[in-house]
């Protein structure tokens, strides 16, 4: 019967994964938002390129007594106030030359675009591998707990209830702090304490609960369905039904997460950056940057603004990319309907 | 007969002779330029002087804590015996009587000093300052394993059993008191050079006999100076008010202040702290200013920044005990390395600081220009002064050394200043071959994470202000065995740093130093250049104080013992 069901949906209409991929690639907020997290992209996995080929700089050593040439001038790179009472030392600014600092060095004198670009692959890296983690977890426990339910789900469910108990950034300050000391040994797996399995560990692990608790939700509501039923009549193993009946109906929502979190966790990761517990110098994410930045908001602001901006327009991407996904996914919408 | 007399006449003369050269000592080192205070003006009194940190510096127990922060308090709280004048240039360098009613009678070959304690004087709480409680204070510095207690009370008689049984501390032939004379001798075992700076820091302050043997952390101590400490929070504030039992007995000494109360916000960072004093919403900032500040200081508000030269160093302390900075190469590596310059330009440039390489700053006494870890010289073909570094050499040393690729951890405060220079050194770090990491933690609790053994720290960042301009001060203190306390927060030794010949020669230094300053000296200048041959520490740079007032705060008084005096600022 249950061949007979897809097959009847095969001979009537498109598949539903048919439907979704087409009305995700007609509407316009994913174009533009995959464009645009596609540029970045790009341009993170490009920053090797720049710093050594075009800036010609090592965007992780301190340069605090650098200088270059640029129209015949020598121009150093942390540059001392002679006004007044000629104190402090400023960061050279935007020269608008991609060879020289094009939007200017930070207080180590470091080339800021070249530091952008890598903290980028760090923050989008943190935040997709996290986010993987996360899902992947989320799953197992949602499917798990949801489907045998009793005992097993009381227990999974109460230790998610006290992990979401927790504020999520209380959570992960008070988990980055402990490892971020001392590493983390646990059996056969071994982080080092400036690793930056450690942000991804903690990130991942902390937003499981906001991902494994509807997906147990729905997973109990999957499993009174009529063909879980059926499944269970004919004999189906319970790994059987959970992986020919239950998952495949989770997915979609799954999916429809995935790119929030990738937002959730880059925001979360760039908040224990710039708190200093996330990834850890010389390495840069885009939080790192503004922490470093902070130090010149008066002088440079730039180096903490464009950070920032990055973050804000991966971010609005990521959900808007999300809520496209959503809306192709979610059969109760009208927008489902192809025209 | 005769020999008892000829000893007795002898002990007099050379006793004579100490009390001279100890004048001497003092007058040479302080030339009185006329910069004693004015007379206090009852009509400039009142306000709230406020004071802003981004964090507090520890406990308040003025036998324990060891910060410039808050020993700039203690000068308008506590008092000792004798003080360093309440002055603004060389002459507050100077030793005054402050409880004691006149410098002391020195006899017995510099080995007994006797001084009176003033009567009717009482501490805040309202009890009268006996003999007693100058007994108990000083036991007490060793009841509580004070920083010092080993470096400069060990030569007291009977300091060596309360160093190793602190608990039950008796000083009863080190200091002999007389209750109805109100008679203080302190008694030493050799005659101490410096003892008369020592008696005036605030470790030496007199507290109630009645405060219990252990850091009082948070809870006031009862006070004899024009404030007293009302309530103490870390993570909040210090609030000041008048000691209500104070009369000013000394004008040199500890003179009556102008605010009627001092209140020291904590948790403000110094970009909010550089603005609040320019919006006149405080008065003075503690914390180093931001370099990015800077500029706007040193030309819009020039006249409210207040540049003053410092007997003080910034200084790296390389664990002597632990990898990799057990091998002395690797020492000496680091102290090639390192581009001073470089950090200076991170603490706000090269008008706020010099490079140096020795421990003991430049115009101190038995300073030596001399620097063996810079491009073209060796410890033992040194130059006169730091130029560049030398990362080749620092390279090779670090590969002789067998320690590259070690981990190594730079422990530094949490504010920016520190932070930058740790990001600095992790980077030159990683570039002469081992793997460097930074460890930010607050600064209220940092300089003494760095001293504890049990911490396993392997360098750090900190800053040594001389506690009296002498050159035990430095290199005693700072690299002497008896500084070196494992597993204690009061270990002022931070490299662990103990070569007995170099202390056997220290000590000699410092009983010479009671006879002939300037062979002490000349003495001192040699151990500087022979320690920094064993590199226990990178010496960075001189720094220059840069005190930032708001403008509605008048009397700014610099004294470069005791830095900015609060007490004398007014508000009216």
């Amino acid at each position: 019967m249950i061949g007979l069901k897809k097959h009847t949906q095969v001979a009537f209409s498109q598949s539903p994964g048919r439907v979704s991929w087409e009305i995700l690639n007609k509407d316009k907020r994913t174009r533009i938002s995959f464009a645009i997290l596609l540029l970045i992209i790009a341009l993170a996995i490009l920053a090797p390129i720049y710093s050594s080929f075009i800036a010609h700089t090592n965007p992780f050593v301190s340069s605090l007594d650098a200088s270059f040439n640029m129209n015949g001038k020598t121009v150093q790179v942390l540059q001392p106030s002679t006004q007044g009472l000629g104190l402090g030392v400023t960061p050279i600014g935007p020269t608008w030359k991609f060879n020289h600092y094009f939007l200017g060095a930070d207080s180590q004198g470091r080339d800021i675009v070249a530091r952008i670009l890598y903290g980028g692959r760090n923050t989008l890296f943190i935040g997709f591998v996290s986010s993987l983690l996360t899902m992947f977890f989320a799953i197992l426990i949602g499917v798990i707990a949801g489907y045998y339910r009793g005992f097993i789900d009381n227990f999974l469910s109460r230790i998610l209830d006290l992990i979401w108990a927790f504020p999520v950034y209380l959570l992960a300050i008070s988990l980055s702090v402990v490892l971020l000391t001392s590493g983390l040994n646990f059996g056969f797996i071994h982080f080092g304490a400036g690793s930056l399995a450690l942000p991804i560990f903690i990130i991942g692990m902390v937003y499981i609960p906001y991902v494994a608790r509807p997906l147990r939700a729905q997973v109990l509501s999957i499993r009174e369905r009529d063909f879980v039923k059926a499944a269970i009549g004919y004999g189906a193993g319970n790994s059987n039904i959970i992986f020919t009946e239950i998952l495949p109906n989770v997915l979609p929502s799954a999916l429809v997460f995935f790119p929030i979190m990738v937002a959730l966790n880059m925001l979360t990761e760039s908040a224990l950056s710039f708190l200093s517990i996330g990834v850890q110098p010389p390495s840069a994410s885009w939080g790192t940057i503004i922490n470093d930045g902070l130090a010149l908001l008066y002088t440079r602001p730039l180096v903490a603004i464009l950070p920032g901006l990055m973050i804000v327009i991966t971010a609005a991407a990521l959900n808007l990319y999300g809520d496209a996904v959503r809306d192709a996914l979610d059969p109760k919408l009208n927008t489902r309907i192809i025209k | 007969m005769y020999s008892k007399k000829n000893k007795l006449f002898k002990v007099a003369t050379i006793s004579l002779l100490i009390t001279l050269v100890s004048s001497l000592i003092l007058s040479t080192n302080v030339k009185a330029d006329g910069n004693s205070l004015p007379a206090f003006d009852k009509s400039k009194a009142g306000g709230t002087l406020k004071l802003v940190a981004q964090s507090a510096a520890g406990t308040l127990d003025p036998k324990i804590n060891y910060t410039a922060q808050y020993w700039q308090l203690y000068v308008a709280t506590y008092d000792g015996l004798l003080a360093f004048k309440y002055a603004s240039g060389p002459e507050a360098f100077k030793v005054v009587p402050d409880l004691a009613t006149a410098m002391p009678v020195i006899s017995n070959g510099g080995k007994t000093l006797t001084f009176t304690l003033r009567s009717g004087i009482k501490f805040s709480n309202g009890q009268p300052v006996t003999v007693n409680d100058v007994k108990a204070s000083f036991e007490r510095v060793f009841k509580v394993s004070g920083p010092t207690a080993g470096t400069f009370f060990n030569g007291i008689i009977g300091a060596d059993v309360c160093l190793k049984t602190p608990a039950t501390c008796k000083l009863d032939k080190g200091i002999v008191v007389n209750p109805s004379t109100n008679q203080v001798v302190l008694n030493l075992v050799s005659p101490d050079d410096a003892i008369l700076y020592k008696l005036s820091t605030p470790h030496a302050a007199i507290n109630p006999a009645a405060t219990p043997g252990k850091d009082q952390g948070t809870t006031p101590i009862p006070t004899t100076g024009p404030y007293m400490y009302k309530s103490y929070d870390t993570n909040k504030s210090l609030i000041l008010v008048r000691n209500p039992y104070f009369k000013e007995w000394s004008h040199d000494a500890n003179p009556q202040g102008y605010p009627d109360q001092i209140e020291y916000d904590f948790g403000v960072t110094p970009t909010a702290a550089v603005t609040a004093v320019e919006n006149n919403q405080v008065n003075f900032m503690f914390d180093q200013i931001p370099a990015d500040r800077l500029p706007e200081i040193g030309t819009k508000y020039a006249n409210q920044a207040h540049i003053s030269q410092l007997t003080a160093m910034w200084y790296l302390p390389l664990n002597v005990n632990i990898a990799p900075f057990n091998n002395p190469k690797a020492r000496q590596a680091i102290n090639y390395a390192v581009d001073r310059n470089a950090l200076i330009k991170i603490y706000g440039g090269a008008n706020l600081a010099t490079p140096v390489c020795s421990i003991l700053p430049p115009n101190f006494p038995g300073h030596v220009d001399f620097c063996g870890y810079t491009k073209g010289a060796t410890p033992q073909k040194p130059a006169t002064s730091w130029t560049a570094p030398d990362l080749d050499l620092a390279k090779k040393l670090v590969k002789e050394s067998g320690t590259q690729g070690q981990p190594v951890a730079v422990v530094v405060a949490d504010d920016d200043v520190n932070k930058q220079m740790g990001v600095y050194l992790q980077s030159v770090l990683n570039a002469i071959g081992y793997k460097a990491t930074v460890e930010a933690i607050s600064g209220n609790i940092q300089f003494t994470y760095i001293q504890n053994t049990k911490n396993k720290v392997q360098i750090s960042v900190t800053q040594w202000f001389q506690d009296y301009p002498a050159a035990v001060d430095f290199l005693y203190v700072l690299f002497g065995c008896a500084s070196f306390i494992p597993n204690s927060d009061s270990s002022i030794n931070m490299a662990g740093y103990c070569n007995k010949p170099l202390d056997d020669r220290m000590k000699a230094a410092i009983t010479l130093g009671a006879v002939n300053p300037t062979a002490a000296n000349a003495q001192w200048g040699q151990i500087d250049k022979d320690m920094m041959a064993d590199a226990p520490t990178v010496p960075l740079f001189t720094p220059k104080q840069l005190d930032f007032i708001s403008s509605g705060t008048k009397n700014y008084v610099f004294s470069p013992q005791n830095k900015m005096l609060f007490s004398q600022a007014q508000l009216k």
